[in-house]
């Protein structure tokens, strides 16, 4: 009966737990630690859970197998020390503006900031850093990750390539300028249009306010992903399919249907600029309509847009990842990572086999990573802004 | 004082404040001892440290500060080093807390009689009913129109002076020893404000509690308090018994506080019949939307180097009256004339050289500069905008105005207005007002945020620049000691309609219309028995806005 000893085990580690709590508490109330003697019994019975699960994990680890979790707590504790030398760094070195940013900023948000500077600076520079070219064919198909002969590696391609023979570590770096390049243009421009419409919407008001937020809202109440295949089969349909033009379709369908997200917040974030005294004052003085948005209003709006620009950002970015995934959106032979991860996504099957089983399943996870590392690496960053902006303490 | 029996006992207090890295002493080695059944008067100009103390004296710090040093003794209990269950035993049953803002400390999402019971409730002192009952006996003694369901309501179902007396009657429920009132009236009219001092008074009375009373508005302490406290920047100026120190004062910072009051500029002469008046107002009426109007067939003139102030409470149509000269609100019926000359409506249709000659000067400094951008640009926006100069002239100018307004420009210009205190956003206002070189400047209640010396500052300035540049000012106020400071002319205001009007020196010397009495007998005095003379001659159910419903 596995799921009775299961109950009993848990009840047994909460009694425990509760118990020792109760013991914590006269030990802290005699030797007056105020922060065990002002601990709630429940907020005692979460740090012994916490001690639990700790001792657990670290059972694990140093057990035999569970490759995958190793990697994870190499790579947590890896990040983590960068984004610490990073902060450490930036601490020390820069301009008195430019440390003092650093000392407010929590570690998460260094390692963003860290991550996102490394994609950009590879992004860039792809040409250069990049071994082989995007599109490079090689006689050796389906080389492991690692360059160790003896494990099925190559050390001319240390991640491995894919079926066809192109290198996996050339083609994730043109990912990111493909991928990543896209994306923030799509991005750029789905502000443009929402941030433009939105404050215009504020600024006026009246019926062309609820002209535009009709149609927002018409246009939200679709599912985006799907009404983005729709609308990119139709436009494929109408203009032909060359593949230029089937990017360019994506960047304008997605930044259109995203600005209507940026469209929501800029409006909302518009109308509580425009009742403030001072630009009641720009008004009165007969400012134009593009003064009053983009010297009045911009300014006072920058911080939660920034921090909408970073989230939005990830959303396109995602979007345009699982249409490539669907086949529609960045067209071969150009490297994109969301084809990647759709073109290797057979190998994560292998994972259970013994030694080169977690080799082989990792081909697919090394593009899917990239996408998460960046994702949450903006998320850090969007969030400690958001933290400023909102001036909460702790 | 029935026995000097000492409730609070603060000794050699510090508290630090935490700011963008930087510490600095908030509080600086201050005592206090409070007696029980003894109100204490704190006063102070903002930065003073009186907020902070008061609170220090329930053992709480707001966020970013921290007691550093001394002890905070509350009926022999340490405060500073108290567990948070022996706190949460003694706030809101033995000290409670009434707050500036009663609107904003009311949760709008609870009937206010669910908000007095919570404490009662909270500490076993009562079962729900009888809290209800307490309350509602509490509301009738704090002359609370309809005592039996008020509690009832929504806090936005309560006028602000209401919601203030509520908010007393709450802190009353436990009958605590220790109330700490936070500038309980700073925000109300006078009218309302009175009410609320006479509220307050009877029930600290009646239940033998003690208070600390914290306040920038002498005149009001010195009808609340036994004993007065000065603080300056941390530091206790001095402290005695009120009378002694409305009297004879030792300190020269205290000596200057009370000199405050004694600015006024004599009244100028009428203009004559036949001069141009800069802005004169025809049978206005306004109304937002397609409500009832809120300025009815309102009439009157300004005339070149005069101050019209507008006086009347919240709700009287001043401010109204202000957006129809600014064209922000066409009038429904009615013109406003410059200079004779008929202006358009609505501010779209005025050319720019109109919108030039009407400038405003708002109340909240803090929402009337832009806060991306620098005092420079601030000011340097209706130079361009108007004059048309550009790059060394403009600055020239912006510093020629820094200099008119007293502020050092070369210390100022690339100041951010977060960098700024209340005073010196306040003349940033004035200095973009004069930059666009205005025949006429409508300040709505521009002082009203500030303490009284700052204010004073403000007004000595404003007064100064009507004299260099024949200025015409709209002064709209609810404040009558700002009227009798520069005041030439006055319009009281009741419901949108004027109720009285004429010149300065007229309107201070009876006899008055029956509500123009009533505005200025609501206007307290630095003399300790004004309150008691007051209710004697009129009694208690003719005050404020009691009064103003008998109308």
């Amino acid at each position: 009966m596995p799921t009775l000893s299961l109950t009993i085990w848990a009840a047994a580690v909460i009694v425990g737990t509760a118990m020792l709590s109760f013991v914590g508490r006269p030990i802290g109330t005699r030797k007056s630690i105020a922060r065990l003697r002002d601990m709630t019994v429940t907020g005692a019975l979460g740090y012994s859970l916490l001690i639990v699960t700790i001792y657990q994990a670290a059972a694990l680890y140093f057990g035999p197998g569970a490759t995958f979790f190793k990697w994870a707590v190499h790579g947590v504790i890896g990040f983590g020390l960068a984004g610490y030398l990073f902060q450490q760094l930036g601490r020390h070195v820069g301009t008195k503006a430019t440390k003092k940013l650093f000392r407010s900023m929590p570690v998460t948000a260094a390692l963003g900031i860290l991550l996102i500077i490394t994609y950009a600076f590879v992004a860039i520079f792809a040409d250069f850093i990049a071994p082989y070219g995007q599109a490079e064919i090689f006689k050796d198909a389906n080389l492991l990750p690692g360059g160790n002969p003896e494990m099925g590696g190559n050390p001319a391609h240390i991640l491995g390539t894919d079926q066809i023979g192109r290198d996996i570590l050339s083609r994730l770096i043109y990912g990111a300028q493909n991928t990543v390049g896209i994306a923030f243009v799509t991005t750029l421009l789905a502000f443009f249009i929402g941030i433009s419409l939105g404050f215009l919407a504020a600024t006026i008001g009246g019926v062309l306010d609820q002209v535009l937020s009709r149609i927002v809202d018409m246009l939200m109440s679709i599912p985006q992903l799907i009404f983005a295949l729709l609308l990119m089969t139709i436009a494929t349909a109408w203009f032909g399919s060359e593949k230029g033009m089937v990017t360019l379709f994506m960047i304008l369908i997605i930044a259109v249907l995203d600005s209507t997200r940026v469209f929501r917040l800029s409006r909302a974030v518009g109308m509580n600029i425009v009742v403030m005294d001072f630009f009641e004052a720009a008004k009165l003085r007969g400012e134009k309509l593009s003064y009053l948005i983009f010297s009045e209003i911009t300014p006072n709006a920058f911080a939660p847009l920034l921090a909408e620009f970073g989230l939005r950002f990830c959303f396109v970015f995602l979007t345009i990842a699982s249409l490539s995934f669907l086949g529609i959106g960045i067209q071969p032979p150009l490297a994109d990572w969301g084809t990647m991860v759709r073109d290797l996504s057979q190998f994560i099957a292998y994972a259970p086999f013994p030694v080169v089983g977690p080799l082989t399943a990792s081909l697919p996870l090394m593009a899917a990573g990239a996408i998460a590392l960046l994702t949450v690496a903006v998320n850090f960053v969007v969030d400690w802004m958001l933290h400023r902006a909102s001036g909460l303490k702790e | 004082m029935s026995s000097s029996e000492l409730l609070v006992k603060i000794r050699d207090l510090q508290i630090d404040g935490i700011a963008d890295e930087t510490r600095s002493r908030i509080i600086n080695n201050v005592d206090l001892d409070l007696h029980r059944g003894e109100v204490l008067g704190l006063i102070g100009e903002s930065g003073a440290g009186k907020s902070t103390l008061g609170l220090a004296a329930m053992g709480f710090t707001r966020d970013g500060c921290e007691i550093v040093g001394g002890s905070v003794e509350f009926d022999g209990i340490d405060l500073v080093g108290a567990t948070p269950d022996v706190r949460r035993q003694l706030l809101g049953k033995r000290i409670a807390y009434v707050a500036q803002s009663a609107a904003a400390s009311f949760n709008p999402a609870h009937k206010i009689i669910n908000q007095h019971a919570e404490a009662p409730l909270f500490h076993g002192m009562s079962s729900r009913a009888e809290a209800e009952a307490d309350a509602i006996d509490l509301y009738s003694r704090l002359r609370l129109p309809n005592p039996d369901e008020i509690g009832f309501r929504y806090p936005h179902q309560v006028s602000g002076g209401q919601l203030q007396r509520a908010m007393t009657a709450m802190a009353m429920s436990c009958r605590p020893d220790l109330i700490i009132f936070d500038e309980p009236t700073t925000a109300l009219d006078v009218t309302t404000q009175i009410e609320v001092l006479v509220a307050i008074r009877e029930i600290v009375e009646q239940f033998q509690t003690a208070a600390i009373y914290i306040t920038h508005d002498l005149a009001v302490v010195a009808q609340m308090a036994d004993r007065v406290k000065v603080l300056l920047r941390g530091d206790e100026v001095e402290e005695a018994d009120t009378r002694t120190m409305l009297q004879s004062p030792r300190e020269e910072y205290t000596k200057s506080l009370w000199a405050v009051r004694s600015f006024e500029r004599p009244q100028k002469p009428l203009a004559a019949k036949t001069a141009t008046p800069v802005i004169s107002l025809r049978n206005v009426t306004a109304a937002y939307g397609n409500n009832d109007p809120v300025v009815r067939d309102v009439s009157f003139d300004i005339h070149e180097g005069r101050t019209v102030a507008v006086v009347g409470e919240s709700g009287s149509g001043k401010s109204t009256t202000a957006r129809c000269i600014t064209g922000l609100l066409p009038p429904r019926t009615g013109e406003i004339a410059f200079q004779n000359q008929v202006l358009p409506a609505d501010y779209r249709n005025r050319s720019v050289e109109q919108l030039r000659q009407v400038q405003m000067i708002y109340q909240m400094a803090d929402t009337a500069l832009n806060p991306r951008k620098k005092i420079g640009e601030i000011i340097g926006r209706p130079v361009e905008f108007y004059l048309g100069l550009k790059g060394a002239e403009k600055r020239r100018r912006v510093e020629k105005l820094l200099e008119q307004i007293e502020l050092e420009p070369s210390e100022f210009i690339n100041r951010l207005p977060s960098e700024l205190s209340g005073g010196q956003k306040q003349r940033i206002g004035i200095a973009r007002a004069l930059a666009a070189e205005p025949k006429f400047i409508i300040c709505d209640e521009v002082t009203s945020a500030l303490d009284q010396l700052v204010a004073e500052g403000i007004l000595k300035l404003l007064t100064n620049l009507q004299e260099e540049m024949k200025l015409s000012y709209m002064l709209i106020t609810h404040d009558l000691s700002t009227v009798k400071a520069i005041a030439d002319e006055v319009v009281v205001m009741k419901d949108g309609r004027i109720v009285e009007a004429g010149p300065k020196d007229e309107m201070f010397t009876p006899p008055h219309h029956e509500y123009t009495d009533l505005l200025l007998s609501s206007v307290p005095e630095m003399d300790p028995d004004w309150l008691d003379e007051l209710l004697k001659q009129r009694g208690a159910d003719n005050l404020g806005d009691a009064a103003v419903s008998k109308m």
